[in-house]
C-alpha cells in the first residue's frame, strides 16, 4: 500500500526531470557543429574519444611526429622525416605509388588534407611526449609517429594508449615496442631485434661456423638490449657462439676507447656491433683506430641507415647486416622503384630504410583509414586488425592483430667493396630477403597484453 | 678482463682523454676566472674548430694547415663575439650571462648544422700518425699517443703564455682582482677580449685535434661541455694548473671505472665531483677568496 502510494506519487516527477534533460541533450548537440541529427549515434556508439571527433572536424587533419634532428640520431631522423612527408604529399595529390597502397585515398583520407607538423625529438623520451602533448594540443593531431629510438616508442605507446590517439613507431628496434611494451593504439611497420637476429643468425653460422667468441656492443636501453639478447641467444643456442664480452655504453658516447679496450683485451673473432647512428658510425672508427678491424670480423645485427656513407666503404666492405629496405630492391619490385625514383626526385639521394619505413606506416594508416571509412580510433584499430593482406615496397605483408606487428620481410645485405660500386650510393648488396613468418616470435612470447579500445 | 695489460692500457686512455679535457677546460677556466663570465657556447667553439679545421681540410689536404686554421677561426670567432655581445654583458647578473652564452651555442650548432648537415665529417690524421703502435704489452692508436704530445705541448704553450709573460702576469692579476688592474691603468677591455680569444682557441684547437678520433658533427660539443665543467669544478674554478689536474683525474675514472663497468664511469664522476665540492668547495686547487 505505502510502496504504491511511493510510486504514484514520484513517477511524474521522474518523467518530468528525464524530458527534461533530453530536451535539453538536444538542443545542445544541435549547436554543436557537425553533431546535427546524427548526434544520438555518436552519443550512444561512439562517445569522443582522445582527438575524436574534434581533430578531424575541420577540412585538414595533422599528423603530429617527434623525429630527433639533433644529437645520436639526428641523421636517421631527418631521412625518416622526408619519407613522412613524402607520404603526406602523394595523399594530397593522388600520387600513383599512395594509389596502389590507399586506392580510396583522393586528395587527401575521407575528404580532409592531410598535414604533417613535427618536432625535434633529440631521441629522448620526455622531449618526444611534450612535442606530442603540444601538437594535441593546438592541432589535435589524429595520429602521432616518430621515435628512432625505442625508449622513445614505448613512452609514445604509453601515451598513445592513455590519451588514446594512434601512434605508429617508426624506426623501433626494440622487441619491447611489440612485445611487453605493446598497446592497442600502436602500431609498428618495420623490423626488430628478434626477427633481424633470426634472419641474420642462420646466415652468419653458414659462413662463419659454429663455436665462435663474439664481443657484442650495445646501447644502454630497450633497443640494445633486447637485440643484443635476441643476437646472442640464436648465436648460443644453434651454433654455440660465445659471447666473451658485452660492451654497454650510454646513448651519445663519443670516445668508446675503454669499450675498445675490453674488447681488444677479449680475445673474440667477431665484433657484433649493435650500436645505432652515430654511436655506431664513432665505435666503429674507433674500433678501426685501435686495429680491432679488420682484426675482428664486423657484424652489424640492426643496420643504421648512413653508416656506409659516414664510416665508408673501406669499414662496411663484406660485412653482414640485416635491415627493412636497401634502395637496388628497385630492381625487382616496382613499388620499390617508384618509391626511390619519387623520393630522389624531391630529395637528391636515394632513401635509406628510415624513409621507407616512415612513407610505409603512413601508406598502411591511409589505407585502413579508408577502408574503415573512419576516424573513430577503434574502428581504425579493427581495420588493422583484420589482417588482411595489404602491399609494402617489399611485397605482401599485413599486421598481427594479437601484438600490432607488421609481418614483413628483413633484408639481408652485405658491404660492397668501393671497387665494386656502381654508384656512390651503391654500398650494399641485397643477399636475401628472409620472410617475416620465420622469423617472427609468437604474438605472446614477449608477454604483449594490447589494452583497451577505448 | 681485470688483467694488467688493460688496467695499463685503461690508464693511457684516461691520460688521452685527460690531458683533452685539460686543454679545454683551460680555455674554459681562464676565461670564467678573468672575465667572471661562464661560457656556455665553449662546447660548441670546440665543435667550430673541428668544423674549420675540416674545411681547411679538404681545401689544402694538410693536417697542419687544418689544425691552425681552426685553432685561429674559433679565436676570431672568441674576439667578435666578446666584442659584439659578451662585453654588453659583464655588468649584467650572471643568469643573463648564462642565458646569452647558451643561446649563442645554440647558434653556432645550428648554423652549422644547416650549412654543412648532421652527417659526420671524418678528418684523418697526418699519415706518419696513422694505424697503431705496438708497446710491447698492448697496442695503441698512434694518433692517439701523438695526441698526448700534442695536447702537451699546446698546454705548455699556454702556460708559458700565461705565467712567464707580461700579458700572462696581467691576465693572472685580473683573474685575482681585475677591478684592482683596471684601476692601476691597465685596459682591463683589451685584456678581456684577448683571454676570450685564447680561451675560445684553446677549444677550437681541442675540436681540431681531436677530430681524427671522435668525427665531427654538429652536436660533438655538447657532450665536452658536461665534463668540461666537472673537471673545472675538480680541479678549481679559474685555476689553469686546477683545470690540468681536473682535467687528468676526470679521464682517469672515467677510463678505469670503465674496466669494471663502463655503465658506471660517469656516475663516478659525479660522485668525485660531488666529494670535492663537500670537501673542498672551491675545488683541489682553487685559491680561497677567488670567485
Amino acid at each position: 500500500m505505502s510502496e504504491s502510494k511511493f510510486t504514484n506519487k514520484t513517477t511524474p516527477v521522474i518523467a518530468r526531470r528525464r524530458v527534461l534533460g533530453v530536451g535539453a541533450g538536444v538542443a545542445g548537440a544541435t549547436l554543436v557543429p557537425g553533431f546535427g541529427h546524427i548526434g544520438w549515434a555518436y552519443a550512444e556508439d561512439k562517445p569522443p574519444i582522445g582527438t575524436w571527433p574534434a581533430g578531424s572536424q575541420g577540412s585538414t587533419v595533422y599528423i603530429g611526429a617527434a623525429v630527433p634532428l639533433t644529437g645520436t640520431y639526428a641523421v636517421q631522423g631527418e631521412d625518416e622525416r622526408k619519407g613522412m612527408e613524402l607520404a603526406v604529399e602523394h595523399m594530397n595529390t593522388n600520387h600513383e605509388l599512395m594509389k596502389k597502397f590507399a586506392p580510396k585515398v583522393d586528395k587527401g583520407v575521407l575528404g580532409k588534407k592531410v598535414e604533417l607538423v613535427s618536432a625535434d625529438s633529440a631521441a629522448k623520451p620526455n622531449q618526444a611526449v611534450q612535442a606530442e602533448q603540444t601538437f594535441i594540443n593546438q592541432k589535435k593531431v589524429i595520429l602521432m609517429i616518430g621515435s628512432t629510438s625505442s625508449a622513445v616508442a614505448v613512452a609514445l605507446n604509453k601515451f598513445a594508449q592513455r590519451e588514446k590517439i594512434l601512434y605508429l613507431a617508426g624506426i623501433s628496434g626494440s622487441n619491447d615496442t611489440t612485445g611487453k611494451d605493446c598497446v592497442r593504439y600502436g602500431f609498428r611497420q618495420g623490423f626488430y631485434g628478434e626477427t633481424a637476429a633470426n634472419a641474420i643468425g642462420p646466415i652468419l653460422v653458414k659462413n662463419f661456423g659454429k663455436n665462435r667468441k663474439a664481443a657484442f656492443m650495445t646501447p644502454d636501453y630497450t633497443y640494445g638490449h633486447t637485440t643484443t639478447q635476441s643476437v646472442n641467444d640464436y648465436l648460443t643456442k644453434e651454433a654455440g657462439w660465445k659471447m666473451v664480452t658485452n660492451q654497454v655504453s650510454p646513448l651519445g658516447t663519443q670516445d668508446f676507447s675503454q669499450y675498445l679496450t675490453n674488447i681488444a683485451n677479449s680475445g673474440a673473432d667477431f665484433l657484433i656491433n649493435v650500436n645505432w647512428g652515430r654511436d655506431a658510425v664513432l665505435s666503429t672508427q674507433q674500433a678501426k683506430q685501435f686495429g680491432i678491424l679488420p682484426k675482428m670480423t664486423l657484424v652489424i645485427p640492426y643496420q643504421i641507415p648512413f653508416l656506409a656513407k659516414e664510416v665508408g666503404p673501406d669499414l662496411t666492405a663484406g660485412v653482414f647486416a640485416a635491415t627493412d629496405f636497401w634502395w637496388t630492391l628497385e630492381d625487382k619490385y616496382p613499388l620499390a622503384k617508384m618509391f626511390v625514383d619519387s623520393f630522389r626526385k624531391k630529395y637528391g639521394y636515394r632513401p635509406e630504410w628510415g624513409a621507407e619505413n616512415g612513407y610505409v606506416s603512413f601508406a598502411h594508416w591511409a589505407r585502413m583509414v579508408t577502408e574503415a571509412g573512419s576516424f573513430y580510433p577503434p574502428d581504425v584499430i579493427r581495420q588493422y586488425e583484420k589482417g588482411e593482406t595489404i602491399p609494402s615496397l617489399l611485397g605482401d605483408v599485413h599486421y598481427r592483430p594479437q601484438d600490432h606487428q607488421c609481418v614483413r620481410p628483413v633484408v639481408i645485405v652485405r658491404g660492397k667493396a668501393k671497387k665494386d660500386m656502381k654508384n656512390d650510393e651503391d654500398y650494399w648488396e641485397v643477399l636475401e630477403l628472409v620472410p617475416g613468418e620465420k622469423v617472427m616470435q609468437a604474438p605472446d612470447a614477449f608477454g604483449c597484453k594490447l589494452g583497451d579500445y577505448t | 678482463m681485470i688483467n694488467w695489460a688493460n688496467f695499463i692500457s685503461q690508464c693511457f686512455n684516461g691520460l688521452v682523454l685527460g690531458a683533452l679535457l685539460a686543454l679545454i677546460s683551460s680555455g674554459l677556466t681562464i676565461i670564467y676566472g678573468t672575465l667572471g663570465v661562464l661560457n656556455l657556447a665553449h662546447g660548441a667553439m670546440f665543435m667550430l674548430g673541428g668544423y674549420a679545421g675540416w674545411v681547411a681540410y679538404t681545401h689544402s689536404g694538410s693536417f697542419v694547415v687544418a689544425a691552425i686554421a681552426g685553432s685561429l677561426f674559433v679565436m676570431v670567432v672568441g674576439v667578435v663575439t666578446e666584442r659584439l655581445i659578451i662585453r654588453y654583458f659583464y655588468a649584467r647578473p650572471p643568469e643573463d650571462q648564462l642565458l646569452v652564452t647558451f643561446g649563442l651555442g645554440i647558434v653556432f650548432v645550428e648554423a652549422v648544422r644547416f650549412f654543412f648537415g648532421s652527417l659526420s665529417k671524418s678528418v684523418p690524421p697526418p699519415a706518419p700518425l696513422m694505424g697503431i703502435t705496438p708497446l710491447g704489452f698492448m697496442v695503441y692508436p698512434t694518433y692517439r699517443l701523438a695526441l698526448l704530445g700534442i695536447v702537451t705541448v699546446a698546454l705548455l704553450a699556454l702556460y708559458f703564455v700565461l705565467y712567464r709573460t707580461r700579458i700572462g702576469m696581467i691576465v693572472r692579476a685580473g683573474i685575482e682582482d681585475s677591478v684592482m688592474v683596471d684601476s692601476l691603468g691597465i685596459n682591463v677591455y683589451r685584456i678581456f677580449m684577448l683571454v676570450f680569444g685564447i680561451g675560445a682557441m684553446a677549444a677550437g684547437f681541442a675540436g681540431i685535434v681531436n677530430a681524427p678520433v671522435v668525427s665531427i658533427a654538429p652536436d660533438v660539443g655538447d657532450a665536452i661541455l658536461v665534463q668540461t665543467f666537472v673537471v673545472v669544478v675538480i680541479g678549481g674554478v679559474g685555476s689553469f694548473p686546477g683545470a690540468v689536474l681536473g682535467g687528468l683525474i676526470a679521464g682517469e675514472i672515467i677510463s678505469i671505472t670503465s674496466m669494471f663497468n663502463p655503465g658506471y664511469s660517469y656516475v663516478m664522476l659525479f660522485v668525485a665531483m660531488t666529494l670535492v665540492l663537500v670537501l673542498r668547495p672551491r675545488g683541489l686547487l682553487g685559491a680561497a677568496g677567488r670567485e
